[in-house]
């Protein structure tokens, strides 16, 4: 019997299991699919990792690096080059490798750390020729940094989340031609320091507010027809651009990887598109915790790590037998503008001083306040910003002793001077 | 010299490899793509149809009806996901009404069996999903669904059990006689033969007109459609169509057999043979679906696709010796319900060869039997035995349909071994899932190298040209 089994060997399973050691678990278990710990990672070569964490820039692989020698020669095991079948609510985890085959594990308590998938070229309907040569940004990310191979010359990146962005600087560092970022919103869905940094320092263009309409080509790509879109996300007519080009990236959005935790019942937010979290990050499922981008996407992986020191310190509290299921909730919810929060649920009354609300705007805001009210429209805390954009992940803290007075349920919103 | 050549490798080309692979004669099937099934039988709705549809007393009725049968039995035997979901056929009004009552006497007339009509309550019932305009329904019981792809390759890999040859990336270019045989032409030598079965779909106009006088023409029909996840599989439980108009059956909302829901296609004829998604035809697919299931989440769509009917200007299917070339036979034209009727028209070709007093005779060794292995579907104790004696069954590759190393390489090591990304897929499912081959496809690549011993830069997403990676990053990879 494992104190924890944690799934996933990435940022956040791995900075969930370095929690778990130091609250003095015997039995942690890290189970991960690929072959070496460090998830996605090993495969982002850039440096800017770390500087909330350490202090420090540091590259993917590095920024793992870190936590792995911490966990070197501690009690936490480790499965690699394993695969979790599914989980169930009793705490049952059955995996498969090639060495042990099937096996039926048992936990005290788990860790949900299994990240996100990257959103495809269906999940938008772009549509044109099924050519070779359309990659999501991560896959093309993978062939070039860990199999040392280009996947185009000529390139037109769709969206621009932060993998699409980081993409554009390293295939123009690798000699290729990047033609142009196409975002349809008319912001970017990347951090500032992205856009600047991998975009306008090597002159490649960013087209707000346009998609690709059409890809052709027979076998492989041969170009892209990019036109502008209005304010309902259709297409103008007449307003069509061709890019002669040999490969489309796409940096269209992330999805929490929940396969699993739907097949063990656990209770999705159809917002975040992962599990419905307490402030301590626990699931629907009472033991069951889940940390990182298997919650809701995450900007930084530094606040990744963040989150996974409080799934896995939580996890090590369950296992000491501190239960909290009896305790009132309180839902936080959203008003418009405010696309979600983590977490969603609120155990009163809190056990720590305050409560950490992460939450992200789905439009850009300029000078505004946050407000935190309750049921009777009262102000519980509020938040001053200068500015408010979708790429980066909000963070609220609301005070113990506000919480307290509020009656009911709270909302989140966001008000612009 | 051949008795036989069959040029392409369809479904239909299969059905008769696998149909003559039942006898003594040596023969060939000629493809000209890299892989069997990677034309109009890997890109449409994946149905065998019930067959109250065709005219009474056509081609299309009878083949079919006695089609459908067959691939019951088929795919039973040859192991191919096959499911009698069965199919409703819905109406709005008064004059969709008299069309059900004309679709269930043409079924009883061409000897389909489980036909109902219901009434719209009837309807909602069974499915709930259903827009609750519905006045009415034909109810198919028999109509299937199947995967095409696996369907054609474990026909004609049975064949290839059996002693036929598969000849891929085999174009044919040039046909001619000498004396009583024929020499087939492609880009990579000539075949001798008595007979030719022309089976070359979208391209079987212009392989007859190689040798014969011009006797049909193909008017190739594209068709576009929505595949979504297998989190909107279960929005109904049988194909739902629509009244047929006279551009076809109309858009369809259908649970696949991978557990996905397939929702198409429009139908327009384009003389290009692009199987290129518009914008226009998605557009009119999801808003035609709407009226039959007004709940379809197309958030949940993970791929699109065309495929290209190969109509002909004939309103049945050609199912005759050519009349201007002795022993050069055309299956043409065969538009829907071709995926349904393919068996039945592979088993007139062994009637043709009969009539010409060929003896036929059975072998005495055919095998009848095809075994795939689907780690998913099996016990816990299944799966530990079998990681126990091949370990590569323990390690998953396509996370999102759980597919297995082992999977892969028996993909690889198949009687008709997949040569590309896409055709590893369409033996085992790897990359088929909502992630598309986001995350697998580069394993399946790094598969591919090492067992077909290829560069990176040869390996192929699908078809010949459609090379996944142009060049080797600065110091990277096998320039080593």
């Amino acid at each position: 019997m494992y104190d924890v089994i944690i799934i996933g060997g990435g940022p956040a399973g791995l900075a969930s299991a370095k929690a778990c050691l130091d609250k003095g678990l015997e039995k942690v278990l890290i189970v991960e699919r690929d072959k070496e710990l460090g998830g996605i990672l090993n495969q982002c070569i850039h440096n800017g990792f770390g500087l909330h964490m350490f202090k420090e820039e540091l590259t993917g692989p590095e920024f793992a690096g870190r936590f792995i020698d911490m966990l070197r020669d501690t009690k936490v095991e480790v499965m690699l080059d394993t695969m979790v079948l599914s989980i169930e609510d009793d705490h049952t985890v059955h995996v498969i490798n090639t060495v042990n085959g099937y096996q039926c594990l048992k936990a005290k308590s788990i860790i949900l750390a299994m990240g996100c998938r990257e959103r495809t070229r269906g999940a938008i309907a772009i549509p044109g020729t099924r050519a070779a040569g359309v990659f999501t940004a991560g896959t093309a990310q993978r062939y070039m940094n860990i199999d040392g191979y280009m996947v185009g010359k000529r390139v037109v990146i769709l969206g621009s989340g932060d993998i699409g962005l980081i993409m554009a600087r390293r295939m123009t560092l690798e000699g290729a031609k990047v033609l142009a970022c196409v975002e349809i919103n008319p912001y970017s869905g990347g951090l500032a320091r992205n856009i600047k940094q991998c975009l306008e320092d090597f002159n490649i263009p960013l087209y707000l507010s346009h998609t690709i309409t059409d890809i052709r080509g027979e076998n492989r790509v041969e170009g892209v027809t990019v036109s502008k879109v209005d304010g309902h996300f259709q297409p103008i007519k007449g307003t069509e651009m061709y890019f002669d080009c040999d490969t489309v990236l796409l940096s269209v959005g992330l999805i929490p990887e929940n396969e699993l935790s739907k097949a063990a019942n656990i209770r999705i937010d159809p917002r975040t598109r992962g599990p419905v979290v307490y402030e301590n990050m626990e699931t629907s499922a009472e033991g069951i915790f889940a940390c990182g981008n298997v919650v809701h996407v995450h900007d930084l992986a530094d606040n990744v790590a963040l989150e996974a020191k409080k799934a896995g310190e939580s996890a090590a509290e369950y296992v000491s037998g501190l239960r909290r299921a009896d305790k009132k909730v309180v839902e936080i919810k959203t008003l418009p503008g405010v696309g979600y929060t983590v977490p969603q649920h609120v155990r009163v009354p809190l056990d720590n001083k305050f409560v950490e609300v992460f939450f992200r705007v789905n439009r850009v805001f300029g000078n505004s306040v946050i407000l935190v009210k309750d049921e009777k429209d009262n102000v519980i805390s509020q938040f001053k910003r200068e500015f408010i954009v979708p790429g980066s992940m909000e963070k609220i803290i609301i005070p113990k002793v506000m919480l307290e007075k509020a009656e009911g349920n709270l909302t989140v919103s966001v008000k612009e001077d | 010299m051949y008795d036989v050549v069959i040029i392409g490798g369809g479904i239909v080309g299969s059905s008769v490899a696998y149909y003559l692979s039942k006898y003594q004669l040596k023969t060939v099937l000629l493809e000209a793509d890299n892989d069997i099934s990677n034309g109009t039988t890997k890109a449409n709705s994946a149905i065998i149809h019930a067959g109250y549809d065709p005219e009474e007393g056509t081609l299309m009725a009878f083949h079919n009806v006695r089609g459908a049968r067959l691939a019951k039995e088929l795919c039973a035997k040859l192991d191919v996901p096959y499911k009698q979901c069965g199919a409703m056929v819905i109406g709005f009004d008064e004059d969709d009404e008299k069309m059900v009552h004309t679709l269930y006497e043409r079924g009883l007339a061409n000897g389909v069996e489980g036909l109902e009509i219901l009434d719209g309550k009837t309807v909602q019932k069974l499915e709930p999903c259903v827009s609750d305009k519905v006045t009415c329904a034909l109810l198919a019981k028999t109509s299937a669904i199947v995967s095409p792809w696996e369907y054609a390759l474990a026909l004609a890999e049975t064949a290839v059990r059996n002693g036929v040859e598969v000849k891929l990336n085999n174009r044919v270019t040039a046909i001619s006689r000498n004396g009583e045989a024929f020499t087939v032409t492609t880009v990579k030598g000539k075949y001798e033969c008595r007979y030719i079965i022309n089976c070359a779909g979208l391209y079987a106009d212009k392989v007859h007109q190689m040798i014969g006088e011009k006797e049909f023409k193909i008017i190739p029909s594209r068709g576009q459609y929505y595949l979504l996840d297998k989190a909107e599989g279960r929005r109904v439980s049988r194909t739902v169509f629509q009244c047929p108009t006279k551009d076809g059956k109309g858009v369809l909302v259908s649970p696949t057999v991978h557990g996905n829901l397939i929702v198409g296609p429009d139908a327009e004829d384009n003389d290009d043979f692009s199987v290129a998604t518009t914008t226009e035809g998605l557009n009119f697919v999801r808003n035609a679906s709407k009226k039959s299931i007004p709940t379809v989440d197309f958030r949940e769509n993970i791929r699109n696709f065309a495929g290209v009917r190969a109509k002909s200007d004939r309103p049945d299917f050609i199912l005759e010796e050519s009349r201007s070339v002795k022993n050069f036979y055309n299956i043409a034209g065969i538009k829907s319900p071709g995926l349904s009727s393919a068996p039945s028209l592979a088993l007139e070709a062994v009637q043709w060869l009969r009539s010409k007093g060929e003896q036929l005779k059975e072998k005495d060794n055919f095998i009848d039997e095809r075994k795939r292995i689907r780690f998913k579907e099996l016990s816990g104790e299944e799966k530990q035995e079998l990681i126990r004696k091949e370990p590569a069954y323990g390690r998953v590759i396509c996370r999102c349909e759980t597919i297995t190393e082992g999977e892969i390489l028996n993909a690889l090591r198949t009687p008709i071994p997949a040569v590309s990304i896409d055709g590893v897929k369409r033996r085992c499912n790897a990359g088929m899932g909502r992630c598309q081959g986001g995350f697998c496809s580069e394993r399946v690549a790094e598969i591919l190298m090492k067992e077909l011993h290829l560069d990176g830069l040869e390996v192929l997403q699908d078809k010949e040209g459609s090379n996944v990676l142009v060049d080797y990053s600065k110091g990277g990879s096998s320039n080593v």
